[in-house]
């Protein structure tokens, strides 16, 4: 196995099979079927939950609410503002209300529908603009600062005031809607408490080892006592990092007399209860020199957090942090609020906040291009950061940076050089046009949250390896990265290596699987632990043939070691049974360097959580669109991605990543709009929230520019979550190429597109 | 109701409620597990199932449909000691992500081929459209079922 090669992922061929065993499939016959009755209203006191009849009914184990969780019941991954069951105040309508255990999933489905609610209903707040306003009505009364979770702002430079000495000033304002994650497993799991009182959960979970901590404490139970296994998940894409059925769950097992219990949701409770990527408005006042060169940006950006926090106030530091793109900006202002509604829960989903950032800034570099005569392109080269440039935040760049490689490699691409040629040949009452975009995307948790992972592996008794994998793959294929790493330094075959599903029992603690960290923390930590059992093998070797020669001598084989100047050999399996099993274990560990000026006591004050990044990944995005003028609807003819994630390490899984990522971002872009009324909402399936098909999806290029970055294990750097960011940008601008007209609000509908080109068509024709 | 039917090349008889939805039989009473449930409302394709060999989707279906017909499921779809020509392609080709779709996917790609052996790129695109993916952008699902075909054309055995 060697590094850079595209070899296939060690999970595909038990999914083709249909052997793969996910969470739910876990269910053995006499499990009990668990699932939760939600309140349905956005706002209200919960006067009482009647219970009662459902308690009745035959086949019932039990009914819970808010009065039988024990401790302080609330969960949350930094805030914990969200029970696990509503207590006295409903505050969106997918709380919890009452937990039924019952025989069989009909019967749950009978118990639920018996369990009745007394309330009150409250006035809501429904978008966060409103519910920053005096006399609005408060979601969560205790909260001091009223509606407002947090409110930061990031001034670099003279701020504001450098927009007085611009030459050109252009202004947008940006609004972007909630996307549902949409992964096609739901959120669940199987739970047991044993006869001794530890509690054992297989979930489908971004975040095993937190999930321990967060079930622990809001459940009042000691973390130690639960373990947490995570087997395949059916993606994650951020909505399932931080609970989502664990502490329900939990509190099920905890009363269901040591019986086992399975809770799925399906498709509608997915819908109303998981997180959702924060919607969201930014404002934005753009200044250049003359010549193009940034010159002050000026953001305030408001997002509609939902009901609970959860992970919101995290994202908005990232959207932050992306506001001014890729580019040198000398002066800088940037504000950002997270704020309670009574809609649904906004939380991280793939790129974080940087999507949102990127459809508004990437359309003010196309605005300003405009107004100064210049090609977008070069607008973006002018400005493109490189290392040693400060970013908006204040950080000095001193990894790598292959903006304007990117770039470079973009307006080499045949595509690009034909793209004029391509439009002129539109079909009637079809204008076509090009559209760029710039993304970039944050690797790790940044400087306020320790970042760290633990690899672990073993050579058995058979002398095979086991990886113990730390953090998660929810199907990215990062697992199979890893087998790739410690198979290239133990130089053994696929066959030859068995990997570990994250288990809080077997593996070691790494983090959550998120802000496009796995391959970079987990990766640099295994390449330690693989280092070090391999000296121990050599070691071990040399023993065995009493040698004096030095440990360098001895080369890993597939399945034996060879001592490389007499050529004598002896097999893993025969060193493995020599006495002192702990000497074939090892372990590596890894913390990521942080930004020292964004560290406690550097010179900048960050703060939020989730910002203050010392380490991104680039791309330079261009789409190629087709505008239908009759019916505003926008197609995708061809779309090229160059991505600076420093080294490739397996191409074939770098490009599922790409293409997946396109085609989520173009969903999100075009089609995918997570629509609510007064926190009801009303995309509540897949025939009404419309995500991307196999017809929508077009021809997708994409580059490797493949700089080196010092600190990633071989080179790379993370870049799961980058290529979401562009289509939405890119697609814009296209549009505003093909059409002359700008629309500012997302997802870029036909209604919306043809809105826009009739209002513009009115205004031609006033002139 | 005394079911009957082949499943997986097997002839099989059991009680069942006519009612239960095949899904259920098939994941719980069966233990075929590779068989999903993503939407349960006939949505997204990832239950498909074949029914004397048209692709169908087993949340949409009742225990009692299956009377005397003959159902593959993606436990079924290899032949014995190998692969599908499709789940080799899927492999190599890295069509496979998450996984979650992959058992529906395959059986959509192997309705396909067997109806509609000539099936172009874009009919193949048509074909799988109502198999959802959210992991992959569906590019290589359709180079791997493009392989597949190749291959089935050139007189690859089952």
């Amino acid at each position: 196995m060697e590094i850079g090669d595209p070899l296939v992922r060690a999970d595909a061929l038990a999914k083709v099979l249909g052997k793969e065993k996910y969470s739910a499939d876990l269910y053995t016959p006499g499990m009990l079927w668990s699932g939760v009755k939600r309140a349905g209203v956005s706002h209200a006191e919960l006067v009482s939950v009647n219970i009662e009849r459902a308690k009745a009914l035959e086949g019932v184990e039990a009914v819970l609410t808010a009065a039988d969780v024990p401790g302080p019941n609330r969960q949350g991954v930094i805030h914990k503002d969200q029970p696990v069951l509503a207590q006295d105040r409903i505050h969106y309508a997918g709380d919890p209300v009452a937990l039924v255990l019952a025989k069989d999933q009909s019967t749950l489905k009978k118990a639920l529908e018996l369990i009745s609610l007394e309330l009150r209903e409250l006035p809501g707040v429904y978008d966060p603009a409103s519910a920053l306003e005096a006399k609005a009505p408060l979601v969560h009364p205790q909260n001091e600062s009223g509606n407002l979770i947090i409110h930061a702002t990031q001034i670099l430079g003279r701020g504001a005031a450098a927009l007085d000495d611009c030459q050109t000033v252009v202004e947008g304002d940006f609004e972007v809607p909630r996307q549902e994650h949409a992964f096609m497993e739901t959120e669940c799991g199987v739970a047991r408490l044993d006869e001794n009182g530890r509690l054992e959960m297989s979930v489908s979970t971004q975040a095993p080892f937190r999930d321990r901590l967060e079930i622990g404490q809001a459940l009042g139970l000691d973390p130690f006592s639960i373990r947490v296994k995570a087997p395949a998940m059916g993606g994650g894409f951020g909505g399932k990092d931080g609970a989502t059925v664990q502490c329900l769950l939990a509190l099920a097992a905890l009363k269901a007399s040591n019986r086992p219990v399975i809770m799925v949701w399906d498709r509608r409770e997915s819908f109303l209860a998981g997180t959702k990527r924060l919607a969201g408005r930014l404002k934005y006042r753009l200044g250049a020199d003359a010549d193009g060169s940034l010159k002050a940006l000026v953001c305030e950006i408001i997002m509609d957090n939902g009901a609970y926090a959860n992970l919101g106030p995290e994202v908005l530091g990232q959207c932050m942090e992306c506001a001014a793109g890729p580019y040198r900006v000398l002066n800088t202002s940037i504000s950002g609020k997270a704020v309670y509604t009574n809609n649904p829960v906004g939380g991280p989903f793939r790129g974080f906040g940087a999507p949102q950032a990127a459809f508004a800034m990437e359309q003010m570099m196309d605005m300003l291009a405009a107004r100064l005569g210049l090609e977008p392109l070069e607008i973006r080269r002018r400005n493109a950061l490189k290392r040693g440039d400060k970013n908006s935040l204040g950080i000095t760049l001193t990894t790598s940076t292959g903006i304007a490689q990117c770039l470079h490699t973009l307006a080499d691409h045949p595509l690009y050089l034909q793209a004029e040629d391509w439009k002129k040949k539109s079909p009637p009452f079809r204008a076509r046009g090009k559209g760029l975009a710039c993304v970039l995307h944050s690797v790790g948790f940044g400087a306020k949250v320790p970042d760290y992972a633990t690899a672990k592996i073993e050579l058995t008794g058979e002398g095979k390896f086991k990886i113990y994998s730390g953090i998660v793959d929810m199907g990215q294929g990062n697992a199979s990265t890893y087998l790739q790493m410690a198979g290239d330094i133990l130089n053994q075959d696929a066959a030859d290596l068995e990997l570990v599903l994250p288990d809080t029992e077997l593996c070691l603690p790494s983090g959550s699987a998120s802000a496009s960290r796995t391959t970079y923390i987990f990766g640099n930590a295994l390449i330690k632990a693989a280092e070090r059992l391999k000296k121990l093998i050599q070691q071990k070797a040399a023993m065995v043939f009493a040698s004096q020669d030095r440990e360098d001598d001895f080369a890993l084989l597939p399945r034996t070691v060879r001592h490389l100047p007499s050529g004598w050999e002896v097999s893993l399996a025969d060193l493995a049974r020599m006495p002192n099993k702990s000497e074939l274990t090892a372990t590596g560990y890894f913390k990521a360097p942080v930004a020292p000026e964004a560290k406690e006591g550097g010179s900048l004050e960050i703060k939020g959580f989730g910002m203050g990044h010392r380490l991104f990944s680039y791309g330079a995005h261009l789409a190629l669109i087709e505008v239908d003028q009759i019916t505003g609807h926008i197609e995708v003819a061809s779309y090229l991605a160059v991505t600076d994630s420093g080294r490739v390490i397996n191409p074939q899984i770098f490009e599922q990543q790409i293409q997946g990522g396109i085609a989520q971002g173009l969903g999100y872009g075009l089609c995918e709009d997570f629509l609510l009324h007064k926190g009801q909402v009303l995309s509540r399936d897949f025939s009404t929230y419309i995500l991307p098909t196999s017809l929508d999806v077009p021809v997708i290029y994409s580059k490797a520019v493949e700089t080196h970055e010092d600190s990633g294990p071989y080179g790379m750097k993370g870049m799961g979550e980058l290529p979401i960011c562009g289509p939405l940008p890119a697609v814009a601008n296209g549009l505003a190429d093909a059409c002359g007209v700008r629309v500012m609000q997302a997802p870029l509908t036909g209604e919306r597109v043809l809105n826009a080109l009739s209002t513009a068509g009115a205004a031609g024709e006033e002139k | 109701m005394k079911l009957e039917f082949v499943l997986n090349g097997r002839p099989l008889t059991l009680e069942a409620d006519p009612g239960t939805r095949v899904i259920d039989l098939l994941r719980r009473e069966l233990e075929l597990t590779g068989v999903k449930e993503a939407c349960g409302s006939g949505e997204c394709g990832a239950c498909s199932i074949l029914v004397d060999g048209r692709q169908l989707v087993s949340c949409l279906m009742l225990a009692g449909q299956l009377q005397g017909r003959e159902v593959t499921t993606i436990e079924g779809l290899a032949p014995p000691n190998g692969l599908h020509p499709l789940q080799e392609e899927f492999v190599a080709r890295g069509a496979v992500q998450c996984g979650f779709c992959t058992p529906g996917m395959l059986m959509a790609g192997a309705a396909l081929l067997k109806n509609r052996p000539d099936a172009d790129e874009n009919e193949i695109k048509k074909g799988i459209s109502g198999n959802i993916c959210r992991c992959t952008g569906y590019i290589k699902i359709v180079e791997a079922i493009e392989a597949a075909q190749k291959r089935l054309k050139k007189g690859a055995v089952l």
